[in-house]
C-alpha cells in the first residue's frame, strides 16, 4: 500500500493544500484521502491514545446491517412483479429484476445527498462528515421500488438541505434525515406512497392486487366489521392468506423495498446489538410499546384494523424497519439511557396509534418516529432535571 | 409467605459496603504490553531537576531567589504570589542554572543543577501525634511539602487556611500500565504512617485510604492505623480520587475535601520523621517502547534523560509523564512532573493507515476499542501496542451511550460536556462539575467517536468557572 500512498499524499494531495491549483476543492479531496486512508493525526491533548472506532466505521456497520434488507427487497420486488404479470417467481431472475429497480434509486440517494454534502463542505471549508452514508442507504429501503428517480432525487436534496445543513450539519439535525426524505414525498406527491406498488402496472393481469398490507387495512377504515369486502381483506390476514403472520415475517408480502422482510431486519438488529452501534434501549421498548397499544385496540376492537392480533401488527408495514433502523439513529433520538427507554416507548405507542387512527395514510410509524424526534430533547431535558434535582436534595440534606 | 421481594443484588451491595467495599462497575482496563518488571533500579542522583509551577493548577509563582543562586534540598525557590505562605521548595542541593520563562514572562520551569551529594535545609523531626493543626501546616508549609496536598473542587494547591470535610487518599493506580502501589511503597510503611497521622491533624473529618488488592494495592496498607479504609473492585478510573469520593460520600457544592497520593503521603511524613524535605520517589518506566520495563528511584522533578537512555528502542516514539490518559507529552530531555509515578514510551501514530489494512475499514484483530465494532472485543485478556495515532478525524458528537459506560459518576457526562461548551454555569453546577475533574473523563476522551478533546473542554471549562468564583 506504500505505493498508493505515495501517489496519494505525495503527488495529488499538494495539488489540494493551500497554494495549490485546487484549494478550494480541499474538502472533497480530504473526505477521499481520509476516506482510502485513517489519516495521521495524532493526539495532541488529554489522552494519548484513543479508541479505534471513528464515525467512518460506526456508518460502516450500519450499512452491513441493512444489507440483508436491500439484498431482500430485491428479491421481493422480482418476486412481485413475476407473480403480477401471472408468471412463475424464480430467484435469480426476482433478484436480477430488483436489483435493476433498486440500485438506480440506491445510486440516485448517494449522487443526490453527498452531493449536497460536498457542496456545502467545499463551500464553508469543513470537512465532509460520515452522516449520509447510512441516510443514504436508508432513503432507498423506504422507497417503494415503482419511485420515480427524480422523486427520489429532489427528496433527499430536500433532507439533506433542509433537514440537516440548516441545522448545522451532521450531528445538529433535529429529525431523521431519511425520515425527512420519505415525509416530503408523503406530503408533496401522496398518491406515489399509497401503499400500492403494483396494482397499476402495465401488464399485470386481471384481478391481481399488489397492495401493501396496510394499504388494504386502510381501505376498512370507517366500515363495519361483517361488510363483505372489509372480511375479505380480513382473511388475507388469516393463515392461508397473503399477508400471513408467516408471509409476513419471511417478507412475502408487497411494501417499501427494505421493510418487508422481519427475518432480514432482525438480522440487521442483531448485528447492530452484537457490535454494540444500535441502542437494545431504544429497539426493546419501542417494540414493547407497540405491542401495548395494538394490545389495547385489539381489546377495543371497534374496526377492523383494531382487530389485528398485536404480533401481527408489528410484523406489517414499516414497524420493525422503524425500530431498527430509523428510531435508533442516535442524534435524533434521546441521548440519555432512560430517555431512550421513554422515547422508544412512545415511538411504538405512536407509531401504532397514527396507523391505526389516521385513515388517509396506511403507515404511521414513519410520522410517529419523527414526532418523537421533536420530543427526544424534552424526554432528556426531565431526565437530566431529575438528576439535577436529586443532586439538590443531596446539598438540602447535607446542610439541613 | 412474606410479600416482601428481596433484591439480591442491591443486598450483596449493601453488604459489601458494610464491610467496606466498593465495587465500580463502569470504566475500562486497557491492557497495553510494555508492564515494568519488578526490580527497583537504585537512586543516583540527577545532573539536572525541574521544578515546573505549571504542574500545580492556578499557581502564580513569584522567585525568591535568582538565577546562580546556591539551594539546598528543601530551600524554598518561588512562593504563589496570592499567598505567600505556600512555599515551593528545591529537591535537590545544587545551583538554579536557569529560569525557564514563557510567553508573558510566564515560569514554566526552574532548573537547578544537583550536587552529587544532597545537602539538606534543616526543619526539625516532630510527632505530628503531638503538634496542633497549625502547627502541622506550619511545619509543612515551610518546607515547602504544602503543594503535594490539593483539593477539589478544581485540582488547586490546598489552601492552609481551608477547612476541608475530610481528606483522601488514592491507594491504588488502576490506569493503564499503572504502578502496583504495594510494590512502591513497600519497606517505607514508617513514613507512610507518620504521613497519615500528620494529615490526620489537618481535618475533623476522617481521612480516607481507598486500596484495591484487584490493582495491587492493598497488602501493603495492612498496617495503617488512623484511616478510614474503602476497599475498591473494578476497572479504571476506580483509582481515580473522585470516583472514591463520589462512591463513598458524594462532594456537594460549596464542601472542600483536600487529596493527595500514597509517595506524596510518604515524603510528608519523612518531614516529620527526620526533618528533611527528601523528595525521592519511586516510578514506573515502562511502555512498548521500552526495552527493559521497570521501577526507578527517582527525585521528584528529575531530567529524564538519565533514565531514558540507552534503554528506548528505536522508532518515532513519544515519552509521557504520567500515564497514557492524563500525563503529559514530554521530550526525551524533559523532567518528571511534580506528582507522576510513571513514565510510559509508546509509538508515534504519525503514520497514515490503508483502509482496508488497518484502517477504519479492516479487519482490526490487533485494534483496540472499547466499542464491539472490532472483533477485537472477543478476546479480552489481549493486550495492545497502541500508538498515539487518533484513529479517525474530529467529528461532531454524533453517537450516544457510549461515555456513560466507562463514567462512574451519576452525573450525564454527554451533557455535562455539552454545557461546558456552552460555558452555561448555573447547568454546570447543577449537573456535577464539582464531583469531577478532567482526568475522570479520559476514558470518555478514549472511547469517543468523534475524537473530541473532551479533557481539555472540561479542564478549560473548569477553569474559567474557578475565575468565575474567584
Amino acid at each position: 500500500m506504500k505505493f498508493l500512498e505515495n501517489l496519494v499524499i505525495k503527488k495529488i494531495r499538494p495539488n489540494f493544500i493551500e497554494g495549490g491549483k485546487f484549494e478550494n476543492f480541499y474538502s472533497a479531496y480530504d473526505a477521499l484521502e481520509t476516506f482510502m486512508f485513517t489519516p495521521d493525526y495524532t493526539t495532541r491533548t488529554g489522552a494519548h491514545i484513543r479508541d479505534a472506532i471513528d464515525l467512518k466505521r460506526t456508518m460502516m456497520m450500519v450499512i452491513l446491517a441493512m444489507l440483508p434488507c436491500l439484498l431482500f427487497g430485491m428479491w421481493n420486488i422480482g418476486h412481485f412483479h413475476y407473480l403480477s404479470l401471472g408468471e412463475a417467481s424464480e430467484f435469480w431472475p426476482n433478484m436480477f429484476y430488483g436489483m435493476l429497480h433498486v440500485l438506480p434509486i440506491v445510486v440516485v440517494s448517494y449522487a443526490a445527498g453527498l452531493g449536497v454534502e460536498f457542496i456545502v463542505a467545499v463551500k464553508n471549508k469543513h470537512a465532509v462528515q460520515e452522516g449520509f452514508l447510512v441516510s443514504g442507504m436508508l432513503i432507498p429501503l423506504i422507497m417503494p421500488a415503482n419511485i420515480p428517480l427524480w422523486m427520489v432525487a429532489l427528496a433527499t436534496i430536500f433532507a439533506v438541505v433542509i433537514g440537516k445543513e440548516v441545522f448545522g450539519g451532521t450531528g445538529m439535525n433535529i429529525l431523521n434525515v431519511a425520515l425527512t426524505a420519505r415525509a416530503f414525498i408523503f406530503f408533496a406527491y401522496p398518491t406515489k406512497i399509497s401503499g400500492e406498488i403494483w396494482i397499476n402496472e402495465a401488464g399485470s393481469v386481471d384481478g391481481y392486487s399488489g397492495a401493501t398490507a396496510l394499504g388494504d387495512l386502510a381501505l376498512t377504515v370507517g366500515k363495519a366489521q361483517n361488510l363483505p369486502e372489509v372480511t375479505g381483506i380480513m382473511e388475507k390476514f388469516g393463515p392461508d392468506g397473503m399477508y400471513s403472520m408467516s408471509n409476513s415475517i419471511i417478507g412475502m408480502i408487497p411494501g417499501s423495498i427494505g421493510e418487508t422482510s422481519v427475518i432480514a431486519i432482525l438480522l440487521g438488529a442483531a448485528f447492530l446489538l452484537f457490535t454494540g452501534i444500535g441502542s437494545w434501549r431504544i429497539m426493546g421498548s419501542m417494540f414493547v410499546g407497540g405491542l401495548t397499544m395494538a394490545w389495547l385496540f385489539n381489546l377495543a376492537d371497534a374496526n377492523a384494523f383494531m382487530s389485528l392480533p398485536p404480533l401481527h401488527q408489528l410484523m406489517v408495514g414499516g414497524f420493525m424497519f422503524g425500530m431498527v433502523f430509523m428510531a435508533t439513529d442516535p442524534v435524533t433520538a434521546a441521548q440519555t439511557n432512560t430517555g431512550k427507554l421513554i422515547y422508544g416507548f412512545f415511538c411504538g405507542v405512536f407509531g401504532i396509534m397514527i396507523r391505526v387512527f389516521n385513515p388517509a395514510y396506511p403507515e404511521g410509524v414513519m410520522l410517529g418516529i419523527l414526532f418523537m424526534n421533536v420530543m427526544a430533547p424534552l424526554i432528556d431535558h426531565y431526565v437530566i432535571e431529575a438528576n439535577i434535582k436529586k443532586r439538590a436534595k443531596r446539598l438540602k440534606l447535607q446542610t439541613a | 409467605m412474606s410479600n416482601k421481594v428481596i433484591h439480591l443484588p442491591r443486598l450483596i451491595n449493601r453488604y459489601n459496603q458494610m464491610a467496606g467495599s466498593i465495587r465500580i462497575k463502569k470504566g475500562k482496563d486497557i491492557k497495553m504490553v510494555g508492564s515494568s518488571e519488578k526490580t527497583i533500579i537504585p537512586y543516583s542522583s540527577p545532573d539536572v531537576v525541574a521544578v515546573k509551577p505549571t504542574d500545580f493548577v492556578g499557581i502564580k509563582p513569584k522567585m525568591l531567589l535568582k538565577e546562580g543562586a546556591e539551594v539546598k534540598a528543601g530551600t524554598p525557590l518561588f512562593h504563589e504570589k496570592q499567598n505567600d505562605k505556600i512555599l515551593f521548595s528545591s529537591p535537590v542541593s545544587g545551583e538554579v542554572t536557569e529560569i525557564v520563562r514563557g510567553a508573558k514572562r510566564k515560569i514554566l520551569e526552574v532548573r537547578i543543577l544537583a550536587d552529587k551529594e544532597t545537602r539538606f535545609e534543616e526543619y526539625g523531626a516532630a510527632d505530628p501525634k503531638s503538634l496542633t493543626k497549625e502547627q502541622v501546616t506550619d511545619k509543612m508549609l515551610k518546607a515547602g511539602v504544602w503543594p503535594l496536598l490539593r483539593q477539589r473542587p478544581f485540582s488547586t494547591v490546598a489552601d492552609p487556611f481551608g477547612v476541608p470535610r475530610d481528606i483522601y487518599i488514592s491507594g491504588f493506580d488502576s490506569a493503564p500500565l499503572g504502578p502496583e502501589l504495594d510494590f512502591l511503597i513497600k519497606g517505607q510503611e514508617k513514613e507512610f504512617q507518620a504521613g497519615i497521622d500528620a494529615l490526620s491533624r489537618l481535618t475533623k473529618g476522617k481521612v480516607h485510604l481507598a486500596t484495591s488488592s484487584q490493582h495491587n494495592g492493598h497488602s501493603v496498607y495492612s498496617g495503617v492505623q488512623g484511616v478510614e479504609k474503602t476497599e475498591f473492585s473494578g476497572p479504571h478510573p476506580s483509582g481515580n480520587v473522585s470516583v472514591q469520593v463520589h462512591h463513598t460520600k458524594a462532594l456537594n457544592k460549596g464542601e472542600v475535601i483536600w487529596y493527595t497520593y500514597p509517595q506524596e503521603v510518604i515524603i510528608i511524613g519523612r518531614l516529620f520523621l527526620t526533618g528533611k524535605y527528601d523528595a525521592r520517589r519511586r516510578i514506573a518506566l515502562n511502555g512498548s517502547m521500552v526495552e527493559k520495563p521497570s521501577y526507578h528511584e527517582v527525585i521528584g522533578g528529575t531530567s529524564l534523560k538519565g533514565i531514558l537512555k540507552g534503554n528506548l528502542k528505536e522508532g518515532h516514539r513519544r515519552v509521557i509523564s504520567g500515564n497514557v490518559l492524563t500525563g503529559a507529552k514530554v521530550s526525551e530531555e524533559g523532567f518528571l512532573g511534580a506528582f507522576d509515578t510513571q513514565v510510559c514510551v509508546i509509538p508515534e501514530g504519525d503514520h497514515h493507515k490503508f483502509l482496508l489494512t488497518d484502517g477504519w475499514l479492516s479487519p482490526g484483530l490487533k485494534r483496540f476499542s472499547m466499542s464491539r465494532s472490532y472483533p477485537s472485543w472477543l478476546m479480552p485478556g489481549k493486550k495492545y501496542d497502541l500508538d498515539t495515532n487518533l484513529n479517525g478525524e474530529i467529528r461532531s458528537f454524533v453517537v450516544t451511550g457510549q461515555l456513560e459506560q466507562v463514567f462512574p459518576f451519576e452525573i450525564y457526562p454527554m451533557q455535562l460536556i455539552k454545557s461546558v461548551m456552552a460555558n452555561d454555569i448555573d447547568k454546570m453546577e447543577s449537573m456535577g462539575i464539582y464531583e469531577v475533574d478532567a482526568e475522570d473523563f479520559a476514558l470518555c476522551e478514549v472511547a469517543c467517536t468523534s475524537k473530541i478533546d473532551i479533557q481539555k473542554v472540561i479542564r478549560d471549562g473548569m477553569e474559567s468557572l474557578r475565575m468565575e468564583l474567584a
